[in-house]
C-alpha cells in the first residue's frame, strides 16, 4: 500500500469500517511510514477539534438566547392558527 | 425570566407544551435556542438567515409537538427540525459559485508518496483546544470550508448524525456523503495545520 491509498482509506479506518484485509495492509504501511502516522494523528485531531470547538459545550454559545428571538417566537406562536 | 422546569424532566415539559403552557414554550426557546442558532449559522454562514430558520423551526416544532413520540430526546428532535429548515433554506438561497476544494487536499508524487512532509503539531489536540483562541480558530476554519463540504462536516462530525441519515438529509448517496466528509476533514486539516505546527498560538516565536 502506498501513502496515496492509505489516505483514501482513512475515513473507513478511523470509523472502524475498513475490511480486515485492507486493514492489515493499512497498518503495515502505517508502521513503516512516519509521515502517514502524522497525517492520521492530524486527521483524527481535526474531527476532535471540530467537536470541541462547535459542540454542545462550546464557548461560542450565547449565555442568553437573544431576547428579540424569544419574543418573536412566542408572539408568532400565538398568532399561529395551527398550533 | 425563564421558568423553573428542570431540563431533565422532558416528559413533564412535553405535557406542558401539549397543554399550551406559555412558560413551557418560553423555556424551550431559552434552553435550546442558542445551540440551534449556532448550528444553523454554521450551515448557512449568516446570522440573519439562522435567526429566521430557528424561528420557523420552533414554530414548526410547537405545531407538531403532538407528534413528538419521545423516542429521541427533545433536543435531538429540535435539532433535526432546525437542521432540515437550514438545509431547505440553503437550497432555495441563491447559490454562490463554490470554490474548489482541490488545493486543500493532500498532493502525491508519482510514486504514491505524499508531496508534503507533515510537521507534528506542537501539542496534543485536547491541550490546544483548551485555549479559547484555538477554539475560535477552528470555528473560523470550518466556516471557511466550501459550503457543500462544510455542511457534511457539520452534520456528521458536529451534530453527530450517522452517514445514512446525513446522506438522506442532503439527498446524496452514502458513498458520495463519505467522500465529501473525507475531503472536508482533509481540507480542515490543511487549513489548521499551519496554525498548530511550528508557531501555533501561545508559542514564543523568535
Amino acid at each position: 500500500m502506498k501513502c496515496r491509498e492509505l489516505a483514501e482509506f482513512l475515513l473507513d479506518y478511523v470509523s472502524g469500517e475498513l475490511p480486515e484485509e485492507n486493514r492489515s495492509h493499512f497498518e503495515l504501511h502505517l508502521s513503516r511510514c512516519r509521515n502517514c502516522r502524522e497525517y492520521l494523528v492530524q486527521y483524527e485531531g481535526c474531527v476532535k477539534a471540530g467537536r470541541i470547538a462547535c459542540g454542545e459545550m462550546s464557548d461560542e454559545l450565547p449565555a442568553d438566547v437573544p431576547e428579540d428571538l424569544v419574543k418573536a417566537v412566542l408572539a408568532a406562536r400565538k398568532l399561529d392558527p395551527s398550533s | 425570566m425563564g421558568s423553573a422546569i428542570p431540563v431533565d424532566d422532558e416528559a413533564g415539559l412535553i405535557t406542558q407544551l401539549r397543554a399550551g403552557d406559555e412558560s413551557a414554550y418560553e423555556h424551550v426557546v431559552r434552553t435550546y435556542g442558542g445551540r440551534l442558532l449556532a448550528v444553523t449559522r454554521r450551515i448557512l454562514g449568516s446570522d440573519e438567515d439562522a435567526r429566521d430558520v430557528v424561528q420557523d423551526a420552533f414554530l414548526n416544532a410547537f405545531r407538531s409537538v403532538n407528534r413528538f413520540e419521545g423516542n429521541s430526546k427533545l433536543s435531538t428532535w429540535l435539532h433535526r427540525i432546525a437542521v432540515n429548515a437550514a438545509l431547505m433554506k440553503l437550497r432555495t438561497r441563491k447559490r454562490k459559485p463554490e470554490q474548489s476544494i482541490e488545493a486543500l487536499l493532500p498532493a502525491f508524487l508519482d510514486d504514491g508518496h505524499h508531496e508534503e512532509r507533515f510537521q507534528s503539531w506542537d501539542e496534543p489536540v485536547d491541550q490546544a483546544m483548551e485555549r479559547a483562541e484555538t477554539r475560535q480558530l477552528v470555528r473560523a476554519q470550518i466556516d471557511a470550508l466550501p459550503e457543500s463540504y462544510r455542511t457534511v462536516l457539520v452534520l456528521r462530525d458536529i451534530e453527530g448524525l450517522d452517514t445514512e441519515e446525513t446522506a438522506k438529509m442532503l439527498g446524496l448517496t452514502v458513498n458520495a456523503t463519505k467522500i465529501r466528509l473525507h475531503r472536508a476533514r482533509q481540507a480542515l486539516r490543511s487549513l489548521l495545520a499551519p496554525h498548530l505546527a511550528g508557531a501555533g498560538p501561545g508559542k514564543a516565536v523568535s
